[in-house]
């Protein structure tokens, strides 16, 4: 179709909504926020006439590039390291993506506005895309890599690991609660337009750094269409805006969400990207650099600020606290330190770093071999299996961390850590903002609002307390992280699979202590136990280092 | 002479991590080993599909982790009425110390579903480009070929305003029914067909209102706006709006699918579609407007009617909610077949308004009747006696 006949074919699709006369459509969504009717124009003017073959172009290039990666041996290039954390990675996205696609219909009735209803049909069916060429994505994995273990078990696994409710987040904060803080602010504001660009690009380019062309094929072909969603969020936004009672809903919305994204997002790709490469080069840009690039500038200064002129109260704060947390207290570090802490509650392999990556980092971030590198020195002296446990379980100067009830990353920058009873429990929070969030922002009433469409944070939000008091070999075969052989494990703490003795089994787990969950514990203790607790934890770190002893 | 700095980029590294490279423990194992396949092989849109929404009942060890303001969290089972073997057992507890399992795949009979037309990303784009480019071709031979100076005036009003009005039924069911519903089901199965089955339905309007402008433009005399009056405030079609309407605002997401697939679907769209248009079209020199139609027609009865057979039959045959489901679905019958039925006769005075005419009314109500009779019996229901109004 011409330019010219799109436009006008757009505007004929225009007369095809209409307005109920005999019967209330059914409203299964509530929202706190209004909306007057308002003609905002449809930002996708996509006609599925011309949609359709575009997506289909787009699918062949995929596929056939798919094919040219296996017929010229792809794989013989690919970098395992790299892999590995893709076993992790491929897990999760398909969730978040047909989540998006379930969150649609949130806003249909919610957002009286059907020309935008158009657009989020069409993100409806292009996130069921997404996750099923995601999903195709893993199987190819699967059948063409050396190491299937991982692959084959992602959706089971995924969804039972220590790291899995991390990412899964992503996916569950799209679909419930208040229509608008789960599919527009969240999903459509700060997920999509800000992460968007750290997962789906600047990942990819990292993927390909290290033989792997395919990840950037997908995920470039995915990007394409998540630009036009970035448009769907703008126009329900602005709509928002124009009601000066959304305001403060939205403020806090904004917070809760970006706040949220940043723990999430960052700890997950921050990690694949630093410590999932092999690629050492001084001049590629380090994840911090990106960050900065992708969505300090682009998103933030760009995007965001822009908005301020309309009311939007934007958490200036809280983007430079998440640039402190990355840049000046390690945040992406300490992560990737956890995930390998726990490696053999995972379900791929993690390699030691080396003295290039040393290297590496130490030029990136200076001062990062003082903090991280004797852990890492000692993660390489555990590796293979010699009469020792597992790292969690040896004296390496590391603290196992509290999990944040909030975000369920672990609470690792310790300084930040903070405690509070929330619904009769103790809880420790990774921060101020994500105690906020569960005792405050997720609330039926906010600053004496009544707030009653506001979700709730559910769940059991600490992975290690269903596993209290269990060994570690039964925790393991449990999640069913174990090969075909019945007992050598999925995860290893190394690459190397030449030597079956190299490999870690059940049997080296049964010797472990018991697993403790920290939540636990902290109920447990009395009242001065705990203030004792708190004072310590804020002294521990970086890297996990106990609290140094008092002078 | 000048001097060339060596490009930074990443060198290729030959690191043998292909497949078959070694042999260790699950060097083999290239299968997706957490759901069993309906058949013997796993398809492939199975591995695409099944797990991705994930169960509390499987492997959601820590459960749902963000809710709706009552505390819900996913997908609940009793968002319908209806059940499959197992829905009556309760998600695992958790509690310190419990452990992460839940149940055997799959737990219980929701997730036996597969999509029979194995629609996933790939087939689903390749479909529905195929059918725009036909839809495309066919108007454009006709207006190449001027066929549309053949139609009666008669003809032209028909189409502008009758054919023009069920756009508004495509459009309006394809978002507010089912692209609303795919996000209520229990597994992903149902979610994507479902979401598959609204893109049909939003393709299929979209396919109508472009052939309307293209009609406006091309045929002298063709109002492109009469099927907004039609719809409106036509009397024949407000039976058919009404319907629309109703079925727009149920609560219950199968009973949704189920009054729109299984019963307003044959009693009116094929109604309309097959035994009015598709057989008065040519009779009054159209041969263009049956193959717009038509490929609506196909999408019904060939691809969203197979996989809507195929969910409900596990329903009604389920091995152990059969009876209470069939007397739930019994409950939507005597609910829809009514109001199907007389959204149909009202669109009586069509059959009378061209030159050339059309089979009987009655003959081609009871055609459809007939045909909606036939899936009731695929699917072990009883007709109901509503049908006979």
């Amino acid at each position: 179709m011409s330019r010219q006949s799109v436009a006008k074919a757009h505007q004929k699709i225009q007369e095809l909504s209409w307005e109920p006369q005999y019967h209330t459509p059914v409203s299964h969504y509530g929202t706190d926020y209004t909306f007057q009717k308002a003609q905002k124009k449809d930002p996708l003017k996509q006609v599925l006439r011309s949609y359709f073959p575009m997506q289909e172009e787009k699918d062949h290039r995929v596929y056939g590039a798919q094919d040219g990666a296996i017929r010229g041996n792809m794989f013989r290039q690919v970098q395992e390291r790299w892999l590995e954390w893709q076993k992790l990675f491929l897990s999760i996205i398909p969730l978040p993506e047909i989540s998006a696609a379930r969150a649609m219909p949130l806003l249909f009735r919610t957002v009286p506005n059907p020309e935008l209803h158009n657009g989020q049909a069409i993100q409806m069916i292009d996130e069921v895309r997404h996750s099923t060429i995601q999903q195709n994505l893993k199987r190819l994995y699967m059948n063409n890599y050396i190491d299937p273990a991982g692959f084959n078990s992602s959706l089971r696994n995924f969804q039972n690991d220590y790291c899995g409710t991390i990412g899964r987040q992503f996916a569950e904060g799209f679909i419930t609660g208040d229509a608008i803080t789960a599919a527009s602010i969240y999903l459509t504001i700060v997920a999509e337009t800000a992460f968007t660009n750290t997962l789906f690009v600047a990942m990819p380019a990292e993927a390909a750094a290290n033989g792997d062309y395919l990840l950037p094929t997908v995920f470039h072909s995915v990007q394409s269409d998540e630009s036009r969603h970035i448009s769907n969020g703008y126009a329900t936004l602005l709509m928002a805006l124009s009601d000066e009672s959304n305001h403060q809903l939205l403020e806090r919305d904004l917070r809760y969400a970006w706040w949220n994204n940043h723990r999430v997002v960052d700890a997950a790709i921050g990690t694949f990207i630093e410590y999932g490469t092999k690629d050492r080069r001084k001049d590629r840009e380090s994840y911090a650099e990106m960050w900065r690039r992708w969505i300090y500038d682009d998103y933030y200064r760009s995007y965001l600020v822009p908005l301020e002129k309309y009311g939007l109260v934007i958490p200036h704060d809280l983007i430079e606290e998440a640039w402190n947390q990355i840049w000046n207290k390690g945040y992406v570090h300490e992560v990737a330190q956890f995930f390998a802490t726990g490696w053999l509650a995972n379900y791929w392999r993690i390699d030691p770093m080396t003295d290039k990556d040393f290297e590496w980092f130490e030029y990136k971030y200076p001062g990062w071999y003082d903090r991280y590198g004797k852990w890492w020195e000692n993660y390489n002296r555990l590796s293979k299996p010699n009469g020792h446990h597992p790292i969690v379980a040896e004296n390496v100067d590391y603290v196992y961390p509290h999990r944040c009830w909030t975000c369920m990353v672990p609470c690792l920058v310790r300084e930040d850590m903070v405690m509070d009873q929330v619904d009769g429990q103790w809880r420790t929070y990774c921060h101020e903002e994500c105690r906020w969030t569960d005792a405050v922002a997720f609330r039926p009433t906010y600053q004496g609002r009544e707030t009653p469409n506001m979700g709730q944070l559910i769940g059991k939000r600490e992975w290690e307390t269903l596993y209290h008091g269990w060994n570690w070999a039964d925790v393991v075969s449990d999640m069913g992280y174990v090969r075909d052989d019945g007992k050598t494990m999925v995860a290893q703490p190394h690459l190397d699979l030449d030597d079956p003795k190299k490999l870690w089994t059940l049997d080296h787990l049964r010797r472990m202590p018991e697993v403790q969950s920290p939540n636990v514990l902290l109920n447990q203790m009395s009242d001065a136990e705990r203030a004792a607790f708190v004072a310590d934890y804020n002294r521990q770190g970086p890297a996990g280092r106990p609290a140094p002893a008092a002078s | 002479m000048t001097e060339t700095q060596e490009r930074s980029v990443p060198k290729p590294e030959f690191t043998d991590a292909e497949a078959g490279a070694k042999v260790f423990p699950d060097s083999n194992a290239r299968s997706y080993n957490y759901f069993k396949p309906a058949k013997r092989k796993q398809t492939h849109y199975e591995d695409v599909t099944v797990e991705v929404q994930p169960d509390p009942r499987h492997y959601l060890a820590q459960g749902w982790l963000y809710g709706f303001a009552d505390g819900r969290g996913g997908y609940p089972l009793d968002w319908t009425a209806l059940k499959a073997w197992g829905s009556d057992r309760p998600e695992p507890e958790r509690f310190p110390g419990s452990g992460g399992k839940g149940y055997e795949w799959p737990a219980h009979g929701w997730h036996e579903f597969r999509d029979p037309n194995e629609e996933w990303e790939l087939t689903f784009y390749r479909y529905n480009s195929n059918v725009v480019r036909q839809v495309n071709q066919n108007v454009e031979n006709a207006r190449q070929a001027k066929a549309f100076e053949q139609w009666n005036p008669n003809w032209v009003n028909f189409v502008a305003r009758n054919v023009g009005a069920w756009m508004h039924v495509d459009h309006g069911l394809g978002l507010y029914l089912y692209a609303n519903a795919q996000r209520r089901a229990p597994t992903n199965m149902h979610n994507n067909a479902i979401s598959v089955n609204s893109m049909h339905r939003i393709r299929a309007a979209q396919d109508l209102a472009l052939y309307n402008l293209t009609l406006t433009e091309e045929v002298p005399g063709f109002d492109g706006s009469a099927h907004l009056e039609t719809w409106n405030s036509d009397p024949a079609w407000q039976g058919v709006r009404a319907a629309a309407e109703q079925l727009t605002s149920i609560w219950d997401w199968a009973e949704a699918i189920f009054a729109g697939n299984v019963v307003f679907e044959p009693l009116v769209g094929e109604l309309f579609r097959s035994h009015l248009v598709q057989q008065i079209a040519p009779r009054n020199g159209d041969f263009v407007t049956p193959t717009v139609v038509g490929v609506a027609e196909y999408d019904f009865a060939e691809r969203d009617l197979r996989y809507t057979t195929a969910m409900f039959g596990l329903l009604t045959t389920d091995k152990e909610f059969a009876d209470h489901n069939k007397s739930v679905i019994n409950g939507w019958l005597a609910k829809h077949v009514p109001t199907a039925i007389d959204a149909g006769r009202k669109l009586q005075p069509l059959w009378s308004q061209t030159d050339a005419k059309p089979p009987r009314f009655e003959d081609s109500l009871d055609a459809a009747k007939s045909r909606f009779a036939g899936i009731l019996n695929s699917l072990h229901l009883d007709v109901p006696k509503e049908l006979s109004q």
